[in-house]
């Protein structure tokens, strides 16, 4: 259970990494990218994941 | 890089002296007649605040150079005029940049740039992203640039909506200049503008979004005002949508202490790939935009003097040296020229003082000599001088002379927000499609054709007055009008 950036459509603002409550997303590569390990999709912090929540791109933080 | 973008040295006037003599003396000071806000209009505490800044000062706009640096891409609420992808360098406009900086990079190209350019003032986040809601880089770059460069100001522009989180933080860390945008009071008509908001964990949309957004851009007015931080209010003017809307927004803002507000057409494209470009939603005309300006003539202090720069504009308003600041382009070593920017606004005290008494004189005279309301294209690239070439100039400063003094009524461009596109012949098309209205353009030269160009138009093109002085060289040309209809009518 986690999430993935979709990477070509990224624009590489990095909301995603300062909302997230896991710390799952990081910079690499010039691109982010979530550790699915580190990935809760937000159960029982928030109602919904929060890099989907903020992230601009329609699409683009989706589930793994 | 190039020369500083105005030599200090040779900017003294054969002629000012002559041509103030021809002038009539008069006891009004352009400050007081005029509404480009100098000394005159404000206490000793904000001008001193304002006197550097050129977006908060129209007469400081004339001298002092900004930078906007790209360190916040991370944004809290999508904006229909907004699309998040856009990059291009032929592109002149808010939200647009060529790279993202960290913010160690950040303070590395300012001070290249403090080193090259002693006109610079200003630091600026403006996005792309909300400087506010991106808060660690923003407060990491100007705490890196404030150890290095404890002259230039700081100012930051947003949404607002993170903005009351981190007053204290803005206080201390003294940026005493605050933009935010607001384009709507009501939410009826902000819903129309947000699609969404990110708020405490939770995308918001609708009503609920607007308000909340609404709120808390008042909030953070009220409480940057209490502490004496400058606000700017920045509203997007989409016709159709805010435009009856804007005088409310005037006023709403007036009444929270907001010191400028700077109501901005809407640029809309379908090329820039935002909503309200695929969608077709047009901008203002020039027309609509000044009229919404007039209508809002007795709230809040309008800026028109705004360029919607660039978020990583370099340079004067309506000039922009991005492009020689790149990355790749910053030397190794850098050092800092504080003297010269010292030496700088050194002479621009003395020299702003001594436009601000050639103006006076000058609007005296003018305000004889005319009879209608006359409007003057002005090519300038700066220091409140006729001092550019018509070839070269991509934008006109707009001048208006009445019986009530000369004013600053903004700019017209003359490069449709993209220079690549046009040719030498497209661009003449294009300069007197703007200045249709326009009776007089002054220039330091003009080649022989497009001068022709401009009279077929009934435009009278005139780089006879050197590097005047905007206003001594309206009140000559007016002065020279009447004495020449006065001459006419005597031989008649």
């Amino acid at each position: 259970m986690a999430y993935k950036i979709v990477t070509a459509q990224c624009t590489v603002c990095g909301a995603c990494e300062f909302e997230c409550p896991n710390a799952a997303i990081k910079f690499k590569n010039e691109t982010y990218i979530i550790d699915p390990d580190m990935c809760t999709e937000c159960e029982g912090k928030f109602d919904n994941p929060q890099c989907a929540e903020i992230c601009p791109v329609p699409a683009t933080c989706i589930p793994a | 890089m190039s020369a500083p973008l105005i030599p200090i040295s040779g900017l003294s006037v054969s002629n000012r002296q002559e041509m103030g003599e021809t002038l009539e003396k008069g006891g009004c000071s352009a400050s007081s007649c005029g509404s480009s806000a100098g000394p005159a209009d404000m206490d000793p505490k904000t001008w001193a605040k304002v006197k550097d800044h050129p977006c908060y000062s129209e007469e400081a706009h004339h001298y002092f150079a900004r930078m906007h640096v790209a360190v916040a891409p991370a944004c809290n609420i999508q904006c229909n005029y907004c699309n998040r992808k856009y990059d291009c360098a032929n592109e002149s406009r808010p939200g647009v940049v060529s790279e993202r900086l960290t913010p160690e990079q950040a303070a590395r190209k300012v001070l290249a740039v403090a080193a090259e350019v002693p006109q610079l003032s200003v630091l600026g986040i403006a996005g792309p992203g909300d400087a506010a809601y991106d808060w660690r880089r923003t407060k990491a770059t100007f705490d890196l640039v404030s150890e290095q460069l404890p002259d230039i100001k700081l100012c930051l522009s947003s949404n607002g909506l993170a903005l009351p989180d981190h007053i204290d933080e803005i206080v201390e860390m003294n940026i005493d200049h605050v933009t935010i945008t607001i384009s709507a009071i009501y939410p009826e008509i902000g819903a129309r503008i947000y699609p969404w908001i990110f708020y405490q964990g939770k995308r918001r949309t609708g009503l609920e979004a607007a308000t909340i957004l609404r709120d808390r851009q008042l909030q953070a007015l009220e409480m940057l005002t209490e502490r004496d931080v400058l606000v700017k209010v920045n509203s997007v003017l989409i016709p159709g949508i805010n435009d009856d809307h804007m005088v409310e927004v005037n006023k709403a803002v007036k009444e929270r202490g907001a010191f400028l507000h700077n109501i901005m057409p809407l640029i809309s494209d379908p090329a820039h790939g935002t909503h309200f470009g695929l969608t077709g939603q047009r901008g203002p005309t020039a027309a609509e935009l000044k009229k919404v300006q007039d209508d809002c003539g007795d709230g809040a202090n309008l800026m028109r003097h705004c360029r919607q720069c660039r978020a990583d504009a370099v340079g004067l308003l309506g000039e922009d040296r991005g492009q020689e600041f790149t990355l790749d382009k910053l030397p190794e070593v850098i050092e800092d020229a504080p003297e010269a920017r010292d030496a700088y606004r050194a002479w621009v005290a003395e020299e702003r003082q001594d436009r601000a008494a050639a103006a006076g004189t000058a609007e005296e005279a003018a305000a004889h000599a005319v009879d209608a309301p006359t409007l003057f294209a002005v090519c300038t690239r700066g220091s409140g001088r006729i001092n550019l070439h018509f070839g070269k100039a991509v934008e006109f400063q707009m001048y208006e002379a009445d019986a009530e003094g000369i004013r600053f009524v903004g700019h017209r461009r003359a490069d449709n927000y993209c220079l690549g596109g046009y040719g030498d012949e497209d661009r003449m098309e294009e300069i007197i499609r703007v200045l249709e209205d326009v009776p007089y353009v002054l220039c330091a030269k003009i080649g022989g054709g497009p001068r022709k160009r401009l009279a077929d138009a009934g435009i009278e093109a005139i780089d006879s007055l050197g590097e005047e002085y905007i206003e001594t060289a309206i009140a000559a040309v007016l002065q020279q009008k009447n004495a020449r209809t006065d001459r006419a009518a005597k031989s008649a």
